[in-house]
C-alpha cells in the first residue's frame, strides 16, 4: 500500500479557533427548545389548563350548591373562595392527567430518540451518554415543573375570574389573607412538582429498555396505576411507605396552622431515592447499551 | 507490500499500531447472541484514502461502522480510529469524524435547519457562536438551501441523504464515515456525492464509504475492502484488487447454448449471458484465443465480439461474495 503522497499532503483541519470552549449548557437548551416546541407537549399542557377551567365551569353551571360529602376535596370550597380551584385541579391532576403527560415526555427520552434515528447521531456528535441522560432528565423534571405550573396559574387565574376571593379558611380552621394563600398554593404547587420526579425517574429508564416509545410510554404510564393501586391496599401496608405515590395527597397538610413540612420532607427524600436508584439504573444500563436503531 | 489481498495474510506483520493508519482493526469480533455479524475483521485504512467497504446485504458493513464509532461495543479484538485506542478515547476522537450511519435520521417535526442547530449542540466542542454560519455553510455544500426553513416530514429520502451528509460536515473532519451514501439519490445527486467526496478527499479527509454499488466504490475510492459473511475476504488498493493474474474471456453472441457447450469443451466454465455478453474465466491462460474462436465457430455459435481481459472489480466482487440473491446470513 502506498500512502506516502496522500499522507503528506494532509492538512490536519482545526477542530478548534480557540482553547476548547466547552458549551455544555447548549445541549440542555436544545433539549428544552425541542421539547416545548413540538405539538405533543403544547397539547398536553393546553390539556392540563383545561382541567381548572372544567371544574370552574361545571361548579358555576351547576344549579345546585355541593355538599361537602360529595366530589373531591376542596370542590364545595371552591364556590366561596375562587382560590381552592387551584387546590382542586392539583388533586384532581395528580392521580392521573400529570402522570399520564409525564408518562409521554419521559418514555419518550431515549426510546423516541432512538425511533428517529436521532439517538446515534446525538452519540456520534458526541453528546456523550451519561451527559445525554442527565439532559434528558432534566427536561422532563422542566416538563414537570411547568405542568404543574400550568394547573397552578391557569387554576389562579380562572378562580380569580369566576368566583369571589378573600380571605382563605385553612384545614385548621385558621384565616389567612391573600398574599399568605397565594404563599401557601406555591408550596402546595412545588410539593406536587416534588411528586413527579420519582416517576420521572423510572420512566427515564424504562425509555432506555426499547426502541418503542409508546411502549415506553405505556409502561410508565402503567407503573403509576399499579403504584397507586397497592397503596390502596390496606393489607400492603408494610409496602406504603416506599411506593413513589404515598405522600402525593399529604400537601394538605401545608394548608394548616401552623404549617407542616414533615410530609414536603419525606416525599422529598422518597423522590430522591426513586431519582437515585432509576437514575443508576438508567445510566448503567445505557451507558453500556449497543445503540443498533 | 505486493499485494494485501487476504486480510489474514497481512495480520501477523502489523502488530504494532500504524500512525499512517486512519482505521485500524485487529481481530475485532462482534457477536449478537449466537450470531457472529462480525468476524475476526483487520481492516487497515489509510489516512488521505478514500477507502471502499463493499459487502452485499447483511454482511456486516453497518455492524463494524457502529463498533468503529462506539455505538456497539465489540466482543473482541481491538480498534484504533485516528491514532486513539477505541473505545476508550471516543469522546476525544468522536469530534473529529462526521458521520453517516444506515441512512439519515432527523426530527421530523423541525426544520433542516432547527435538526443541525440541535445536533450541533450536543457537540460540546462546537462553538455556539458560530453555529449558525456553519449550519447555513454545510446546507450550502449539499445544495440545500432552498428547502433549509422546510419541515423534515416534507423531504424526500433524497434531501434526507443530503441533510445527513450536512450533518457530517458541520464541523471540520479528519474522518468522514459515509454509509451508504448515495442511497435514495437521484443521478444528479450520485455525482453530487462523488463529486463531494473527492473534493473531501483533495483537502485531505479521510473517507471511508460504505456500499453495495461496484460502480461507485470504482469511481470514488482509491482503494477498498470486500466484506462477506463477516469476514474481509480481500483489502487492498483498487489496483491491487483487481490485479490478481486472473483473465477473462468475453463473448458476444445469440448462440449462447452452443457457446456454452463449445467452451465446456475447453474446461472453460461459461455462466449465463449478462446483456447478451457471456463471461467466463480462463481457468489456464495458455489456452489460445484463436484456439477458443475456432471452437465456437465450429459449434455453429455465431462469434460478434469476442475479447480476453483482466478481471473487472464486479468480476472480483462476485468470485469473492457469490452470485445470486440469498442474502448472507
Amino acid at each position: 500500500m502506498s500512502l506516502n503522497s496522500v499522507s503528506t499532503a494532509r492538512s490536519v483541519p482545526e477542530t478548534d479557533t480557540g482553547p476548547a470552549s466547552p458549551s455544555g449548557g447548549s445541549l440542555l437548551r436544545s433539549e428544552l427548545i425541542v421539547l416545548f416546541r413540538r405539538g405533543r407537549t403544547l397539547a398536553m399542557l393546553g390539556a392540563l389548563a383545561a382541567i381548572p377551567i372544567m371544574i370552574a365551569l361545571a361548579i358555576k353551571l351547576s344549579p345546585a350548591k355541593l355538599s361537602a360529602a360529595k366530589g373531591p376535596p376542596f370542590l364545595d370550597q371552591v364556590s366561596n373562595n375562587g382560590l381552592f380551584l387551584v387546590v382542586t385541579a392539583l388533586l384532581i391532576s395528580l392521580p392521573l392527567f400529570l402522570p399520564l403527560t409525564i408518562g409521554v415526555v419521559a418514555g419518550d427520552t431515549i426510546a423516541g430518540e432512538a425511533s428517529l434515528g436521532t439517538l446515534r447521531y446525538l452519540l456520534i456528535a458526541p453528546a456523550g451518554r451519561i451527559r445525554l441522560l442527565l439532559v434528558k432528565y432534566a427536561g422532563v423534571a422542566a416538563f414537570c415543573f411547568v405542568g404543574t405550573a400550568v394547573v397552578a396559574i391557569t387554576g389562579t387565574l380562572v378562580g380569580l375570574a369566576f368566583f369571589p376571593v378573600g380571605r382563605v379558611t385553612l384545614l385548621s380552621g385558621d384565616t389567612v389573607g391573600i398574599g399568605e394563600a397565594i404563599g401557601r398554593l406555591s408550596l402546595v404547587s412545588s410539593f406536587v412538582f416534588v411528586s413527579l420526579l420519582g416517576l420521572s425517574a423510572i420512566g427515564l429508564f424504562i425509555s432506555t429498555l426499547t426502541v418503542v416509545p409508546v411502549g415506553a410510554m405505556a409502561a410508565t404510564v402503567v407503573m403509576s396505576v399499579v403504584v397507586q393501586i397497592l397503596d390502596a391496599l390496606p393489607q400492603l401496608g408494610w409496602l406504603h411507605p416506599w411506593l413513589f405515590s404515598h405522600y402525593w395527597i399529604d400537601f394538605a397538610d401545608l394548608l394548616r396552622q401552623p404549617i407542616s413540612f414533615a410530609s414536603f420532607g419525606e416525599n422529598a427524600l422518597l423522590q430522591l431515592g426513586y431519582i437515585v436508584v432509576f437514575g443508576a439504573l438508567a445510566i448503567g444500563r445505557f451507558a453500556s447499551k449497543d445503540v443498533l436503531s | 507490500m505486493t499485494s494485501t489481498i487476504a486480510a489474514s495474510e497481512t495480520v501477523e506483520s502489523m502488530t504494532a499500531p500504524d500512525a499512517a493508519l486512519a482505521i485500524e482493526t485487529r481481530g475485532l469480533v462482534k457477536r449478537f447472541g449466537t450470531q457472529l455479524a462480525v468476524n475476526d475483521v483487520n481492516l487497515s485504512v489509510p489516512r488521505g484514502s478514500v477507502f471502499g467497504f463493499l459487502g452485499p446485504n447483511g454482511s456486516g458493513k453497518t455492524t463494524t461502522i457502529r463498533v468503529l464509532l462506539g455505538l456497539a461495543a465489540a466482543t473482541g479484538g481491538s480498534v484504533r480510529v485516528l491514532g486513539e485506542e477505541m473505545p476508550d478515547r471516543l469522546a476525544s476522537v468522536l469530534p473529529r469524524i462526521g458521520a453517516l450511519v444506515e441512512g439519515p435520521g432527523f426530527y421530523p417535526f423541525l426544520s433542516g435547519t432547527a435538526n443541525l442547530h440541535r445536533l450541533d449542540s450536543a457537540d460540546r466542542f462546537a462553538s455556539p457562536a458560530t453555529r449558525t454560519a456553519r449550519v447555513k455553510a454545510a446546507l450550502e455544500r449539499v445544495g440545500l438551501s432552498h428547502a433549509a426553513g422546510k419541515k423534515v416530514h416534507a423531504y424526500s429520502l433524497g434531501m434526507k441523504q443530503r441533510l445527513g451528509i450536512a450533518n457530517a460536515l458541520l464541523m471540520p473532519r479528519e474522518l468522514l464515515v459515509l454509509d451508504e451514501p448515495t442511497n435514495g439519490l437521484d443521478p444528479q445527486g450520485t455525482r453530487e456525492v462523488r463529486t463531494l467526496v473527492r473534493s473531501l478527499a483533495a483537502d485531505g479527509i479521510t473517507v471511508f464509504v460504505s456500499s453495495h454499488l461496484l460502480d461507485e466504490i470504482e469511481l470514488m475510492c482509491t482503494h477498498a475492502a470486500v466484506m462477506s459473511v463477516g469476514r474481509i475476504v480481500a483489502q487492498g488498493t483498487l489496483d491491487e484488487l483487481r490485479r490478481t493474474g486472473e483473465v477473462y474471456v468475453r463473448i458476444i453472441t445469440p448462440d449462447d447454448d452452443l457457446a456454452r457447450a463449445a467452451l465446456a469443451e475447453l474446461g472453460i466454465a461459461a455462466g449465463y449471458p449478462v446483456g447478451g455478453r457471456l463471461s467466463a474465466l480462463l481457468p489456464d491462460p495458455s489456452i489460445a484465443p484463436e484456439t477458443i474462436v475456432s471452437a465456437l465457430v465450429a459449434a455453429g455459435a455465431r462469434v460478434r465480439g469476442f475479447d480476453i481481459e483482466g478481471a473487472t472489480l464486479e468480476d472480483r466482487f462476485v468470485a469473492l461474495t457469490g452470485e445470486g440473491f440469498d442474502v448472507a446470513q
